[in-house]
């Protein structure tokens, strides 16, 4: 089943055009991993698909649902109360986790399920716990972001975007705001999350991590994404010149 | 109304004694009805102008440009003229405009009206200050997280705000301590009034400097308070 369906998406900031033709379609427990080089409009690709921007063409579904679509060749968005249920098949891990600084550990993974999912708080704190365990900071329910290093706060982020029960996770660079010793950890987390058979898209530089977690990678360049396919094939045998000078870069 | 909060102290103590005593807490309790007044009107000021600033921060950040363009006007009245022409405004307008008579009741509140119209012009400035150093990734997590504006605005935004705003807001409530006696101008008796007249018609410089300790054991105490607050207000960061 197709959890994410995004046709022929454009965007431009004023007179930048960020995103020139994009489509992308994202099956159920598939990862894939999105390269490119810096500017080539990645983050905005996953910002329009998180809703945090809105696109100048295109269409876009979730679970088959219209979040997106199209009149005249302008897209047009869902109702307010569509879009409600279509944020809750999502979740995002921000780069600079975006933790809620004056919320502890805990509060930060419950709250959410809680107020806006309006789930029983008993249970979604049980859940979370668990979730908190799972990501080695189950002692730490009671700190303040401030408290945790990046790595820990990384891990929280995910937590919280984990107990929303999304269906389809993204994230944006999870590992260049840490410190190199600690990108470790999360990709870690991440592999484990592959093997549950979370549906990620997911944003990096880490071209070893993406080789070895992705079912699908896709190379963006200048709005346009330029090749994609099985990791052993974009990553090892690039056909695109540009692809190729990219990784060559990257290995030096 | 004002009578009623402001308990009428002994007004026949003797003060023919100047160096006696008596005669020293007598001034003091001839002044504590000021003092009284001064802290209603410290009180009642903070009570209007902090939640009226809230809106008018809500109209200054509006994506009305009118609204906006109302809120800035406002905002630059209350601060580019002075609190005392406002109170007089206050004070008198409606007598000036609709030819009403002046009650002595509504001195008190003209007082508290100009002081809350004007505090809450800088209040709304320092919560905007507040709202604009939350950063932006603070509402995306919560817009992905589902919150609505209303929930995002109370629970992301608001306690965040309170922090930064916490210092700015001290000094401010320093400065009303010290603004309570510019209600002088339009004869509202409080501490400094009271301070002025006993002096005269007693010839001694006594008056003034308990009346200075008053402001500054005042302002002693909201620094204390404040402090505390802020302490408080630290369990993250
Ligand atoms: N809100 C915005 N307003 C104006 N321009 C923007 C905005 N957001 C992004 N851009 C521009 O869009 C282009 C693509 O940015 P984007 O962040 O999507 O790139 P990226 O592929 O994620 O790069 P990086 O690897 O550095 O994160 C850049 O030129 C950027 O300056
Ligand atoms: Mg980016």
């Amino acid at each position: 089943m197709k959890l994410l369906e995004i046709n022929n998406i454009k965007k431009s900031f004023d007179d930048l055009e960020v995103l020139k033709d994009i489509s992308i379609s994202v099956e159920e427990g598939e990862v894939v991993s999105i390269l490119g080089p810096s500017g080539s409009g990645k983050s905005t690709l996953l910002r329009c698909a998180t809703l945090l921007e809105t696109m100048d063409a295109g269409t876009m579904k979730y679970c088959g649902e219209d979040a997106v679509t199209e009149v005249n060749g302008r897209s047009v968005y869902a109702s307010k109360q569509d879009l409600k249920r279509i944020i809750n098949y999502f979740g995002l891990v921000f780069q600079n986790f975006n933790l809620f600084p004056h919320y502890t550990v805990l509060k930060n993974v419950i709250d959410a399920p809680i107020h806006t999912q309006k789930r029983e708080k008993g249970e979604v704190e049980e859940e979370a716990k668990a979730l908190l365990e799972q990501m080695g900071i189950g002692d730490k329910l009671d700190y303040y972001p401030c408290q945790l290093s990046g790595g820990q706060q990384q891990r929280v982020a995910i937590a919280r975007a984990l107990a929303m029960n999304p269906k389809i996770l993204f994230f944006d660079e999870p590992t260049s705001a840490l410190d190199p010793e600690l990108t470790g950890e999360i990709l870690k987390v991440l592999r484990d999350l592959a093997s549950k058979r979370m549906t990620m898209v997911i944003v990096t530089h880490e071209i070893d991590f993406a080789r070895g977690v992705s079912d699908r990678v896709i190379f963006m360049d200048e709005g346009y994404i330029v090749e994609q396919g099985r990791p052993e094939d974009v990553i090892d045998n690039p056909k695109n010149d540009r692809v190729r000078a990219f990784l060559n870069k990257l290995s030096q | 109304m004002a009578a009623l909060l402001v308990p009428s102290l002994l007004t026949s103590c003797s003060l023919d004694d100047k160096s006696g005593l008596g005669w020293f807490f007598g001034v003091i309790l001839q002044l504590s009805e000021g003092m009284w007044a001064s802290l209603v009107l410290f009180v009642l000021t903070l009570l209007f102008s902090m939640p009226l600033g809230l809106l008018v921060c809500f109209a200054r950040r509006s994506r009305f440009k009118v609204v906006e363009l109302i809120a800035k006007f406002y905002i630059s009245i209350m601060r580019g003229t002075p609190l005392m022409l406002q109170l007089l405004v206050v004070y008198f307008g409606p007598y000036f405009v609709f030819k009403v008579a002046l009650s002595t009741e509504y001195r008190f509140y003209a007082a508290i009206i100009g002081f809350a119209l004007n505090y809450a012009a800088y209040f709304a400035e320092i919560y905007r200050s507040g709202i604009e150093a939350v950063p932006k990734g603070q509402y995306e997590a919560a817009h992905v997280l589902g919150y609505t504006k209303a929930q995002t605005f109370m629970k992301i935004v608001f306690p965040q705000m309170v922090r930064h705003i916490l210092p700015p807001v001290t000094n401010e409530v320093i400065t009303l301590v010290k603004d309570t006696s510019l209600a002088f101008a339009i004869a509202f008796v409080e501490m400094f009034t009271l301070a002025k007249q006993i002096s005269a018609t007693e010839s001694t410089i006594m008056p003034l400097f308990v009346a200075g300790l008053f402001y500054y054991i005042f302002n002693l105490v909201v620094s204390y308070a404040m402090g505390l607050l802020e302490k408080k207000m630290n369990y993250y960061s």
